[in-house]
C-alpha cells in the first residue's frame, strides 16, 4: 500500500481559523481530537448512532465520527470546547445541566449539549415532546433522558427570560 | 455574639454534608468538554493496537500470515499467541479461576475472538494492516444451545482441560461442564414440595445482554525500559486490582506499576475484569519500549468484553392453598461462553444468586447451579448488578407472580402474605444469609397508595372485559416487584477476588488551613464520589464540602481498595471514608480540649466544632483546630492531622424496594407503552438525593431496555446478532418512560452511617416489573410466563399465539 496523499482543509472551529493536510479518510471527530487537541466530542460508536461525537456544523447538528475531515472544508464548527459564554462562565445549557443534573459519567455530555444548543437555535422554547425528539439522536446510558429533559427546558427558560422552578429529581 | 456569627442553620448549611441536594463537582469540567478519558491522553511516540478477529464461533486456527501488513509504512509489530508464549502470557487467569486466551492458540471458541493484536503507528495504518493478515481456519461444529452442552456427544470446547474432572469450583461431570454449585437442604425442600398444597413450576429466562457503556474498554500502556516502570491507564472499576494481577502476570514489581484510572465514561460491570486488549498493549509496550494504545469499537465491545445474564432458572415453588410459601426449588442453567470469566468474588462461581429467597420467609430452599461452555464470548459480569442478584430477583418475582396466577391471588397481595416481618430482622434466609435490616410491609403500602393499586386493578378489569366484548385492542398490564438485594461485597470471611479481600479504603488529610485532600480505594465511573464523599466528610469532620478534594483512581496515590461495582462502594468505602474521619475527630478533640483547657470529657461536637458542654461560646471550630493540630499541638501530642482506614464489612447490605409498572399492549402491533413506572427504593441513610434519583433514572431505564429488547443474541452458525446500535436496543429520550421515584429510609445497622448502596437496584428491581408488567397484561388470556425480551415483534407473537388476534 501506498503512503497516501494529503489534502488541504481550512476551516473555522469555535471562532477559529484553522488550515491543516489531512489524508482524504481522516474522520473529522479525529481531526478534532488528534490534530486540533478537541477532546470534548467523543467516540461512542462510530456508526452515527450514539451522538458523543455531535458537533455543530453552520448551524446543523452533525456525528463527526461519521463525516470526513475533508467534507468540513470552509466551514463554521462549534464544538463543547466553544459553548461557555465569552466571559468564560457556563452557559445557560452547561449551567443547566448541571443544576438538573442531566450527566452522571460526563461521557455523552459534550454532544448532548452540543446538540441541545442547536436544537434551542431551531426552536427556542421547545416543549417536552420536542426535547425528547430533539435529542433522539443522542444517547445517554446514566441518567435516563428526564433531567437531560430539565436541563434544557431549564436554559430555554433562562434564554427566554424566565425562571425555571423545577427542581433536579 | 454578634449578629454576624451564624446560625446553627446557617452553619449546617454550609457544610453541604449528608443528606443535601449538593451540586455535583464533577460537572463543571464535565459539562465544558474537559473530562480526561483514557482516548484523550496522548504521550509522545504513542502507538496504536488493534485486533485481527476472528469471523468464526468455532475454528481450528492453522496459519497466521502477516507478512504483507508488515510490508505497510508504520506498521511496528503484529503479535500472535507465539510471541506472547515466549513471555508466558498466551493464556490469562479468569476472575472465575478459569483461563482465558488472550490471543487465539490453535484455535478460536467465539466470533470476533481475538486472534493477532498490529501495532501501528496511527489507527488507520493498524485497520489497514489487519485488512493484510492472512488466516487460515478449519472450521469446527459450532456449540450454541447451552442446553446442549452437555449432550454426549457434543463438541470438545476446551481441548486444554481435556481429562481434567476437578474444575475451580469443585468436579466436573462433563467435557464442557464447567462447575456444580449447590447451595441449602435439598431433602427439606423435597419434604416440603411433597407435601405441599401447591405447586408451580416454570423455566424462566434471563436472557444474554451486555453492560455497553458509552465510552469502551481501553488502555494506554508505556514501558519506561530505563526504570523498569510500566504506566497504565485504562478504563478500570477496579484499579488496584489491575495493578496487582499486572504485577503477578508480567513480574514487574507491584510499586513499579502505575495503574491510573482516569474519568471513566460508564461502565456498569464491563470495565472490572481484565481483557486481553490489556494484555497485548502492556506486552506491545515492552516489546516496542514505545507506549501503546488500544480502543475497543462499539462492535468489539459488544461481541467480545463481558456480556452479562444468560441463565435458565428453572423454578419450582411449593405453597398452601392461603398463598404462604412452604419451599422453593431453583435450578439454574448458566451459559458462560468459552472461558469462564464471570466477575464474581472467588468463592462465588454463581455470585449471590442465593438472594433467590428474595423478600420472602422460605422456611426452606434448594439452589442448584451449573456453569457451562458454548461458542459464545466470555462475561457473566454484573451489569448493574450485585453478582447475579438481577438474575435472582428476576426469577423470584416472576415465579411469585406464576405462584399468584395459580392460586388466583393477587400478586401484591401474595407478596405481602409473605414478605418477612420487620420484627424478624436480622433475619437468616433459608439459603443461608442474614438479612441486615427492612421493612417490607411499610414499604409496600407506601408504593400500594402512591400508585392506588386497587383502582388499578379495577380498571384492568373493566379493560380485560371491553376486549372480550370486542371494544378495544389495547390490554392492561401491571407490573408487580419487590426486590430485595445483597450489596456491599464483602466481607474478607466469605469475599475475595483472587485471593485479594474485599475490603475498601479512604484516606483524609487536613491541609493546615482547613482544606482537605481525600483518596479511596473506590474508582467513581459517574456515580459522583467527587461529590458524595466529601459530603460524609463534611459531616464527619464539620468543614464545608467545597474544601474536600476527592481523588481516585491512581494507585500511586489512592489506598489499595477493591474498586467500585456491585454497589459496593457506599457499603463498602463509604464506611472507611466515615470511620477515617471519625479518627480525625478523634484527634481534634484532644487538640480541641487543649486548646480550651479544658478535658476533653467536657466537650460535645457540634456541627463544624468543638464546644464546652454548657457553655456553646466556648468553642474551636474544626480549622482552628487544624492549624493548631499542625503548629501547636498538645504536649506530647504528634503534629498534623490525617488518618487512613482500611474496612471490612462484618455483613452485606441488603437495600430493597417496591416498583410498580403499568403498561398498556396494542395487541395488533405488539407495542407496549408504559404508561407509569413508579420506583420506591430503601438505600437505608441517604448521602445524596439528588445523586440517588439520577441512578434510579439510569437503572430504570437499562431495566427498561433489558426487559423490552436488549439482547446478544446468536444464530446457529455462532454469529453474533446484537454487535451493533443498530441491533442492540439502547433507548433514545422517545421511548423511554417517565419515572418516578419515592422512598423509605430503614438504615443498615451495622454501616457506621446507616448507608446501603442504590446504584444497582433501578436495574435489579426494574427488569422484574416490566416484564411482570407484559405477563400480567397477557395472563386472562391463558399464558403464564413470556420469555424476555419483549419487543414488539415478540410481543406480537405472543398476542397471536394466544388467539387474540381472532
Amino acid at each position: 500500500m501506498s503512503e497516501i496523499e494529503q489534502i488541504p482543509v481550512t476551516m473555522t472551529v469555535n471562532g477559529k481559523k484553522v488550515q491543516r493536510f489531512v489524508e482524504p479518510r481522516t474522520l473529522l471527530i479525529h481531526f478534532l481530537r488528534e490534530d486540533l487537541n478537541l477532546t470534548g466530542p467523543h467516540i461512542g460508536c462510530e456508526t452515527s448512532h450514539c451522538g458523543a461525537c455531535t458537533v455543530d456544523m453552520n448551524g446543523m447538528s452533525v456525528k463527526s465520527c461519521t463525516l470526513f475531515a475533508a467534507q468540513a472544508n470552509n466551514a463554521e464548527l462549534t464544538t463543547i470546547e466553544g459553548m461557555a459564554n465569552a466571559d468564560g462562565t457556563l452557559s445557560a445549557l452547561q449551567e443547566g445541566f448541571r443544576q438538573m443534573h442531566g450527566l452522571q459519567c460526563g461521557f455523552c455530555t459534550p454532544g448532548m449539549i452540543t446538540r441541545a444548543h442547536t436544537l434551542l437555535q431551531e426552536n427556542p422554547d421547545p416543549t417536552e415532546e420536542e426535547i425528547r425528539f430533539g435529542i433522539a439522536g443522542n444517547l445517554c446510558r446514566c441518567t435516563g433522558y428526564q433531567n437531560i429533559v430539565k436541563a434544557i427546558q431549564y436554559a430555554a427558560a433562562k434564554l427566554n427570560g424566565r425562571d425555571y422552578q423545577e427542581a433536579a429529581e | 455574639m454578634n449578629d454576624m456569627t451564624p446560625s446553627r442553620e446557617q452553619r449546617e448549611a454550609a457544610l453541604e454534608g449528608m443528606g443535601c441536594k449538593r451540586k455535583r463537582v464533577e460537572d463543571i469540567r464535565f459539562t465544558q468538554g474537559k473530562g480526561k478519558y483514557v482516548d484523550d491522553i496522548k504521550m509522545p511516540g504513542m502507538l496504536h493496537g488493534d485486533f485481527v478477529r476472528s469471523p468464526y464461533a468455532h475454528a481450528k486456527v492453522t496459519k497466521i500470515d502477516a507478512t504483507e501488513a508488515l510490508k505497510i509504512p508504520g506498521v511496528i509489530a503484529v503479535l500472535t499467541a507465539e510471541d506472547l508464549k515466549g513471555v508466558n502470557l498466551a493464556w490469562m487467569p479468569t476472575l472465575a479461576g478459569d483461563v482465558q486466551m488472550v490471543l487465539a492458540d490453535g484455535k478460536v471458541l467465539y466470533q470476533n475472538q481475538e486472534v493477532a493484536f498490529v501495532v501501528a503507528e496511527d489507527r488507520y495504518i493498524a485497520d489497514d494492516a489487519i485488512q493484510l493478515i492472512e488466516v487460515e481456519y478449519e472450521e469446527l461444529p459450532v456449540l450454541v444451545d447451552p442446553f446442549k452442552s452437555m449432550d454426549p456427544d457434543a463438541p470438545v470446547l476446551r481441548p486444554d482441560l481435556e481429562g481434567k474432572m476437578e474444575g475451580a469450583h469443585g468436579p466436573r461431570k462433563h467435557h464442557n461442564h464447567i462447575f456444580n454449585w449447590s447451595v441449602g437442604d435439598e431433602d427439606a425442600t423435597d419434604k416440603a414440595f411433597a407435601e405441599a398444597e401447591v405447586t408451580v413450576k416454570e423455566m424462566i429466562s434471563y436472557h444474554r445482554t451486555h453492560p455497553s457503556p458509552l465510552e469502551t474498554c481501553q488502555c494506554l500502556a508505556s514501558m519506561d525500559k530505563v526504570n523498569g516502570e510500566l504506566t497504565l491507564y485504562g478504563t478500570f472499576q477496579a484499579p488496584h486490582v489491575i495493578r496487582t494481577v499486572a504485577s503477578l502476570l508480567s513480574t514487574i514489581p507491584e510499586h513499579k506499576i502505575h495503574v491510573i484510572a482516569p474519568d471513566v465514561g460508564g461502565g456498569f460491570g464491563n470495565k472490572v475484569g481484565a481483557y486481553p486488549g490489556y494484555i497485548c498493549s502492556i506486552v506491545a509496550s515492552i516489546v516496542t519500549g514505545q507506549p501503546v494504545k488500544w480502543v475497543e469499537d462499539r462492535m468489539e465491545n459488544l461481541s467480545t468484553t463481558s456480556f452479562a445474564r444468560d441463565y435458565h432458572m428453572t423454578t419450582e415453588i411449593a405453597a398452601k392453598k392461603d398463598g404462604t410459601v412452604t419451599g422453593l426449588k431453583v435450578h439454574v442453567l448458566g451459559d458462560h461462553g468459552g472461558f469462564d470469566a464471570c466477575a464474581d468474588p472467588s468463592k462465588w462461581p454463581a455470585g449471590f444468586f442465593n438472594i433467590v429467597t428474595g423478600s420472602y420467609d422460605f422456611p426452606v430452599a434448594h439452589l442448584s447451579v451449573d456453569g457451562v461452555y458454548t461458542n459464545k464470548a466470555p462475561g457473566g459480569v454484573a451489569y448493574r448488578c450485585s453478582f447475579r442478584v438481577t438474575e435472582a430477583a428476576y426469577c423470584i418475582e416472576r415465579g411469585m407472580d406464576v405462584l399468584a396466577q395459580k392460586l388466583g391471588m393477587d400478586p401484591a397481595d401474595l407478596r405481602l402474605k409473605n414478605f418477612i416481618k420487620a420484627e424478624q430482622f436480622p433475619y437468616n434466609s433459608a439459603l443461608g444469609w442474614e438479612y441486615d435490616s427492612g421493612d417490607y410491609h411499610t414499604a409496600m403500602h407506601k408504593a400500594m397508595d402512591a400508585i392506588d393499586y386497587r383502582g388499578l386493578r379495577e380498571e384492568q378489569k373493566a379493560k380485560q372485559e371491553a376486549f372480550k366484548r370486542g371494544e378495544t385492542r389495547e390490554i392492561m398490564g401491571i407490573g408487580v416487584c419487590f426486590f430485595t438485594e445483597i450489596v456491599g461485597a464483602g466481607p474478607s470471611k466469605n469475599c475475595d477476588i483472587l485471593g485479594v479481600a474485599m475490603f475498601d479504603s479512604a484516606e483524609i488529610r487536613i491541609h493546615p488551613t482547613g482544606s482537605v485532600i481525600s483518596r479511596m480505594g473506590s474508582k467513581s465511573q459517574g456515580q459522583g464520589h467527587e461529590t458524595t464523599w466529601a459530603q460524609i466528610i463534611a459531616t464527619e469532620i464539620g468543614i464545608p464540602a467545597a474544601d474536600i478534594m476527592v481523588e481516585e483512581g491512581d494507585t500511586d496515590t489512592a489506598p489499595y481498595g477493591l474498586g467500585t461495582y456491585g454497589s459496593r462502594s457506599t457499603p463498602v468505602a463509604g464506611a472507611a471514608i466515615a470511620l477515617a474521619a471519625r479518627k480525625i475527630r478523634a484527634k481534634a478533640q484532644m487538640i480541641a480540649a487543649h486548646m480550651l483547657e479544658v478535658s476533653e470529657f467536657d466537650l460535645e461536637w457540634d456541627i463544624d466544632g468543638f464546644q464546652v458542654k454548657g457553655n456553646p461560646e466556648a468553642r474551636k471550630s474544626m480549622k482552628e483546630i487544624a492549624w493548631a493540630a499542625y503548629n501547636a499541638p498538645p504536649p506530647g501530642i504528634e503534629p498534623g492531622l490525617e488518618a487512613v482506614s482500611y474496612y471490612d464489612p462484618p455483613n452485606m447490605t441488603y437495600p430493597f424496594g417496591a416498583y410498580f409498572c403499568v403498561m398498556d399492549i396494542d395487541v395488533d402491533t405488539g407495542v407496549a407503552k408504559t404508561r407509569r413506572f413508579y420506583a420506591l427504593d430503601d438505600c437505608g441513610t441517604r448521602i445524596n438525593p439528588m445523586i440517588i434519583e439520577g441512578q434510579v433514572h439510569g437503572g430504570l431505564t437499562e431495566a427498561f431496555a433489558i426487559a423490552m429488547g436488549q439482547e446478544i443474541s446468536y444464530d446457529e452458525m455462532g454469529n453474533v446478532m446484537g454487535a451493533s446500535f443498530m441491533d442492540f436496543f439502547l433507548p433514545t429520550a422517545v421511548e423511554t418512560p417517565h419515572w418516578e421515584t419515592d422512598h423509605t429510609v430503614t438504615p443498615s445497622p451495622h454501616h457506621p452511617i446507616g448507608a446501603k448502596g442504590v446504584g444497582e437496584s433501578p436495574n435489579v428491581g426494574g427488569v422484574p416489573a416490566f416484564s411482570n408488567a407484559v405477563n400480567d397484561a397477557f395472563g386472562f388470556l391463558g399464558s403464564t410466563h413470556i420469555q424476555m425480551p419483549h419487543d414488539a415483534w415478540r410481543v406480537w407473537q405472543v398476542a397471536k399465539n394466544l388467539g387474540a388476534h381472532g
